[in-house]
């Protein structure tokens, strides 16, 4: 059966499989740094998934797409994570607000619940890719998840972007990539969302001494 | 565009905003802002006036001004209708800014100059909502409306408790254009258009016209203060600034009655009988309920607010009763009942104006608005008090004044009803008429209280001596808003046939016509059933007076002896052992006690300094408002539940909405 299946699109199964393994990484890994590599490794499988994908189909555009992927989450917004963190001093391991082993389990269910979900949608489809569907849905609701479950400002950060990587992997996978300016324009987004959430952590430092975001709970109106 | 009356009419409309925004450029300039804005813009109430008696005989005049949205051009249109109140809007606001002229001082609240703004804003938009053609223009002039009088009302921002007031009003004002929305949307009859011409066209099906008219008595009720969305004018005109409370009442209140004619009989083509009986027997309720609240009232201008409460039941009450008569086909009846109805209106402009102003002359001099410390000024204010004294005689439908005019020609309408074919609502009708009758003759006793506690007797605080008269500008708005009221009251034919081409146009048939037969006797039917001759009256009650007094001074003169009055025992007598207001509206507050949520505190007989209060609240706020207020808060505290604080928790939140709506769609 192997045989059927084109290299490129091996790989490209491979790559999924790869991001799909660094979502789950991410969502147990407990040190901050060890997250935002985790993060620029994700956004290498992505870019190199997506020029797979231009190569394997020929559409030229990709290539542009994984560039501006790798210079942007592999090497850029790492870049500017590692420097928030050295500026706000804060290496502080992250504490989950439910156990590393049940939200892993949870993580399972949603894995089953994406490609659930997917399945009918791949059956219509007729790109090579499509297979991949199910693993992109996953990933973002992996990354959701991780939004969900940390409690500092940074991972739920970091949880927000993987979670731009998991749709933009399902929008080359499923679609082979979106217009151009699409992608551009969300790619600018991603970055001054990065950069306006960078002063915002330094407000809400500022103002509670604390990244933690229980400190937020408070500003709620009493009765 | 041949110049004419809607030109005109466009010209005063423009000179407002444009006095508007000069006033907004200097804004802390009073003399400027009093004694050269606020005359201009009488003259232009004026000019806005004379339009309207010009577009009354000529055909209607439409116009399309490319201004607004994109493909949503703004239509005007002046017809027969608008142009009569039109000139109710002009003649009144003319008066009350004469008077503005002389009143407005500088006050801790809302700078001079944005009171000239909102002022003049409120004026042009009350005028676009009289010119609107279409559905669109007609909100977006009826919300300008209801935001500048919020403004006008909360002009002593500071003070909390008119910024309570004022929410109330608006409160109010919202919840009634919902319902006006909601009802040109049914009037469009699912053609998207909403030009009132393509509302005229549409055809209704089933039950359709039954729920705009029903939608349009909600909406335009709010305004008017139809119960039970009576509420905010007893806040809302004790808290607005005088001259802001005359225009709401005067003019604010009538461009509610102007839409709900509108819509019934212009838009609607044909109406159905029991929409009158809805009408009618709310606005009678509505009327009964005012007066007799007015009664109870120790404030005067809350007092004069339950009063217009009264007054706007009984054009309702009118107006129920044209839609009957027109549903039956008897055109000539609905067009006399129209001719009341609108009459009243007009009157109703000119003396309760008369009226918030007098009591914004006695504010400034006494700085008082309870009436339980006034009293005499009828020495130390004789402009304001003889003045006031006519709109107190009109108010009370006393011949020869404009209000007996109009109540009497609506309780003749009544009189006319056994010639409906329906037994349901001839067995309904007689005791209308007595309701009708019961609420006239309680405003003469509401009047009676109002201005006896006010002007006669003797001054019950010793500050009272220090009041002084209205300045002259104010007094030339009073003396013109008087001079009305005696016109309005001595040439009603001249008036009435005046009025025809509306009647022609909604109920088609003039009533004019016949009655103007005779320019000194008003008949409406003929003249041996019932006519009626203020002339006449007034020569004869002119005369009578005339013999009184010079048979007094002929015979008693000189006669008059200086002594001690009979003291019942008690030798020491103040102004304090007069009659109170609250002592005036005792016997109403026993009789109509139902009516109330009394809260009566009595003082023990052994308290040194016994203190006796009695508050008569409004049931409608524990039966309807409170319950609604308390629901509402109900579910906020329910939603606070879900409101956490906890960012994770929103975003649970959105992540099983997420997962929801994914299985949703598999």
């Amino acid at each position: 059966m192997a045989a059927g299946i084109p290299f490129y699109a091996q790989l490209i199964n491979l790559f999924a499989a790869v991001l799909l393994l660094i979502s789950f990484a991410m969502l147990a890994q407990r040190r901050v740094l060890s997250l935002i590599d985790l993060f620029a490794a994700q956004g290498l499988a992505l870019a190199l998934s997506t020029a797979v994908v231009g190569w394997g189909t020929g559409q030229s555009h990709l290539y542009w797409s994984a560039g501006v992927t790798l210079t942007l989450k592999v090497f850029l917004l790492p870049f500017l994570l590692y420097r928030l963190i050295r500026r706000l001093d804060v290496k502080w391991d992250v504490e989950p607000l439910i156990n590393i082993p049940t939200t892993m389990l949870v993580g399972i269910v949603l894995v089953v619940f994406a490609f659930n979900l997917a399945a009918p949608i791949s059956n219509l489809s007729s790109t090579v890719t499509r297979s991949t569907l199910g693993i992109a849905i996953a990933s973002v609701m992996l990354s959701f998840l991780m939004m969900i479950t940390r409690r500092k400002a940074i991972p739920q950060v970091i949880g927000f972007l993987a979670m731009e990587n998991g749709l933009f992997f399902a929008a080359t996978s499923a679609t082979y990539g979106m217009p151009m300016v699409v992608e551009l324009g969300i790619a600018l987004d991603v970055l001054v969302g990065m950069l306006i959430l960078g002063v915002f952590f330094f407000q809400i430092r500022e103002q509670f001494d604390s990244l933690d975001l229980k400190h937020l709970e408070q500003l709620r109106e009493d009765e | 565009m041949s110049p004419g009356p809607l030109a005109l009419v466009l010209a005063a409309l423009l000179a407002w905003l444009a006095i508007g925004t000069l006033g907004l450029a200097r804004a802390r300039e009073l003399v400027f802002v009093s004694r050269v804005l606020f005359p201009v813009g009488a003259l232009a109430g004026l000019v806005l006036a004379a339009a309207g008696v010009i577009a009354l005989g000529a055909p209607a005049q439409a116009l399309v001004v490319p201004l607004g949205l994109p493909d949503l051009p703004f239509h005007l249109r002046l017809d027969a209708l608008s142009a009569f109140f039109l000139i109710l809007l002009g003649a009144v606001g003319a008066a009350i800014s004469v008077f503005s002229a002389g009143y407005f001082r500088s006050s801790e609240g809302t700078a001079p100059g944005l009171v000239c703004f909102h002022y003049h804003v409120f004026l042009a938009s009350m005028a676009l909502v009289l010119l609107a053609d279409d559905a669109y223009v007609f909100m977006v002039a009826w919300e300008s409306m209801a935001l500048s009088s919020y403004f006008l009302v909360t002009t002593e921002h500071r003070i909390a408790e008119i910024r309570r007031a004022g929410f109330l009003y608006l409160l109010i004002a919202h919840v009634g254009a919902i319902g006006i929305l909601l009802c040109f949307g049914v009037l469009q009859g699912g053609s998207g258009d909403y030009s009132f011409d393509a509302m005229r066209a549409a055809k209704l099906a089933g039950h359709w016209p039954s729920v705009a008219f029903l939608l349009a008595l909600f909406g335009f009720g709010a305004k008017a203060g139809i119960l039970p969305l009576h509420v905010w004018l007893p806040e809302a005109h004790p808290a607005a600034p005088s001259p802001a409370s005359a225009l709401m009442s005067a003019v604010m209140l009538k461009t509610a009655i102007y839409g709900l004619l509108r819509v019934s009989f212009d838009l609607l083509d044909a109406q159905l009988w029991w929409w009158g009986v809805i009408a009618l027997s709310l606005g009678l309720a509505t009327a009964l309920f005012g007066v007799v609240f007015a009664a109870v009232q120790t404030d005067m201008k809350r007092l004069l607010a339950y009063s217009s409460i009264e007054n706007i039941g009984i054009i309702v009450c009118g107006i129920g009763l044209t839609v009957i008569f027109k549903s039956h086909g008897k055109t000539l009846l609905a067009a006399i009942t129209m001719t009341a109805v609108l009459y009243h209106a007009l009157n109703h402009a000119f003396f309760k104006s008369l009226l918030f102003l007098a009591t914004g002359s006695v504010l400034h001099a006494t700085r008082e608005r309870s009436l339980g410390k006034l009293g005499g000024l009828i020495h130390r204010m004789p402009w304001v008090a003889w003045l006031a004294l006519v709109g107190t005689l009109a108010i009370s439908g006393l011949p020869p004044l404009n209000g007996f005019v109009s109540e009497w020609l609506l309780l003749q309408a009544f009189l006319f009803t056994p010639s409906l074919p329906q037994s349901f609502v001839n067995m309904l009708v007689p005791v209308a008429a007595a309701a009708l009758a019961l609420a006239a003759a309680l405003a003469a006793y509401v009047m009676v209280k109002f201005y006896g506690i006010v002007f006669l007797g003797q001054p019950r605080e010793p500050g009272l001596a220090q009041a002084h008269d209205a300045g002259r500008l104010e007094r030339v708005g009073l003396v013109f808003l008087a001079a009305g009221c005696v016109l309005l009251g001595l040439f009603p034919v001249q008036v009435i046939a005046l009025l025809d081409p509306v009647n022609e146009m909604l109920v088609g048939s003039t009533a004019g016509r016949g009655v103007a037969q005779n320019w000194l006797l008003l008949a409406p039917i003929n003249a041996d059933r019932a006519s009626y001759s203020p002339l006449i009256v007034f020569l004869v009650v002119g005369a009578i007076v005339l013999l009184t007094t010079l048979l007094v001074r002929r015979f008693y003169h000189g006669r008059v002896r200086r002594a001690d009055p009979w003291d019942c025992g008690f030798p020491l007598q103040t102004p304090r052992m007069q009659d109170t207001a609250e002592g005036f509206g005792q016997p109403i507050r026993q009789v109509f006690e139902p009516f109330f949520r009394l809260q009566r505190q009595l003082p023990s007989p052994f308290d040194a300094a016994p203190k006796y209060s009695a508050r008569a609240d409004d049931h409608w706020w524990h039966w309807l408002y409170l319950p609604i207020a308390r629901a509402a808060e109900a579910c906020g505290r329910f939603f606070g539940l879900i409101q956490q604080g906890r960012i994770s928790v929103y975003l649970t939140y959105s992540f099983v909405t997420l997962l929801v709506l994914l299985l949703f769609v598999q």
